[in-house]
């Protein structure tokens, strides 16, 4: 029985064609980091302790057993953790600060400061936040900066905590927002304004 | 046997020997896929005279793959080479060696393939015995 239920939670919920399916969820990945505001769909994957197909698929495809994964208290279970494990052999770590990759709804990733920025020699070691969104639209705030033609809107969890990462730059973190299957980007060169501000 | 040996045995064995005695077996399980056979490379490790620092001492290809019986037993298979038939019989048999059939598979496939195993070690030891040389230091004749 045990066995039963683990097997349907645990180590079901992977790819199905993992080289297609997972050249098709790092290719949304990519374009959604190349063109933030961008949403994009992606499908084949579903973690189980209610973590969208979107954080799911992207969790599949970025994390390997070099990149610790930090689970925010929204998300953290233990079939999760074994899930991650048995696809990814990824290590859960017990604090934001040793993560590479985070994984959680904005509260419980919040406060920023704890996650690693990178350091002035090697900026790329720094985490990515992978933020489970209720919804996800263009609308709201306004995104420029590279890979945005004129300006982009994105339905973000607040603004200021963004305007502060882009002060850090060429340091500070990235960010995926998921969705269902949809997701979407933020990298830390993207310049965050609050739709009042912008005429 | 626990399950530590009869993975170890299973991911030393050669394919066609556990190919046979599978075979024997003559059991045919309805199963499913959890991860398909797939190909890749680890990283062995060694420590100089069994107890030092861990060392890499090469890559080697290893075949791994899970899948899971009808009645919910999970088996798992960690083989070395890239033979990916060789690593779904090496998940069957784990698969029900945690069911009823455990005594038959034991007897029908683990035991002759350690006993296998074993004849094969031994006739590499007694070859590489043939060869041995006996040193002696001889009594030194400055006293």
């Amino acid at each position: 029985m045990d066995d039963a239920v683990m097997t349907d939670a645990v180590m079901t919920g992977g790819f199905s064609d993992p080289s297609i399916q997972s050249a098709w969820g790092f290719r949304a990945a990519m374009m959604a980091m190349a063109r933030p505001g961008d949403i994009l769909a992606v499908s084949g994957a579903q973690a189980p302790g209610g973590g969208s197909v979107a954080a799911s698929v992207l969790l599949l495809v970025l994390c390997d057993p070099e990149t610790p994964v930090w689970l925010a208290r929204s998300h953290d279970s233990a079939d999760l953790r074994r899930w991650i494990a048995f696809h990814t052999g990824a290590p859960v770590v017990a604090t934001r600060g040793e993560a590479v990759f985070a994984l959680g709804a904005w509260d419980s990733l919040v406060p920023l400061d704890g996650y690693r920025i990178g350091t002035a020699e090697y900026p790329d070691r720094s985490a990515t936040l992978i933020v489970e969104m209720g919804a996800l639209q263009g609308a709201g705030a306004v995104l420029t900066g590279p890979g945005i033609a004129d300006r982009a809107r994105l339905t973000l969890p607040e603004v200021a905590a963004f305007r502060a990462n882009r002060a850090l730059f060429p340091l500070g973190l990235d960010f995926f927002f998921t969705s269902g299957d949809r997701l979407a980007a933020l990298p830390r060169s993207t310049v965050v304004a609050d739709p009042a501000e912008v005429v | 046997m626990d399950r530590k040996v009869w993975m170890g045995l299973l991911a030393r064995a050669p394919a066609e020997v556990l190919d046979g005695l599978w075979r024997g077996l003559g059991l045919v399980p309805a199963y499913r896929w959890l991860r398909a056979p797939e190909v890749g490379g680890v990283m062995v490790q060694g420590r100089a005279g069994g107890t030092g620092a861990p060392f890499n001492l090469g890559e080697m290809t290893v075949t791994r793959c899970a899948l899971a019986l009808e009645g919910g037993a999970v088996g798992h298979a960690y083989v070395q080479g890239r033979d990916k038939r060789q690593a779904e019989q090496a998940a069957l048999v784990d698969a029900l060696m945690q069911g009823p059939e455990a005594g038959r598979v034991r007897a029908a496939v683990l035991e002759p393939l350690a006993a296998e195993m074993e004849a094969r070690a031994g006739l590499r030891a007694a070859k590489a015995a043939a060869t041995k040389v006996e040193f002696f230091t001889l009594v030194r004749g400055d006293d």
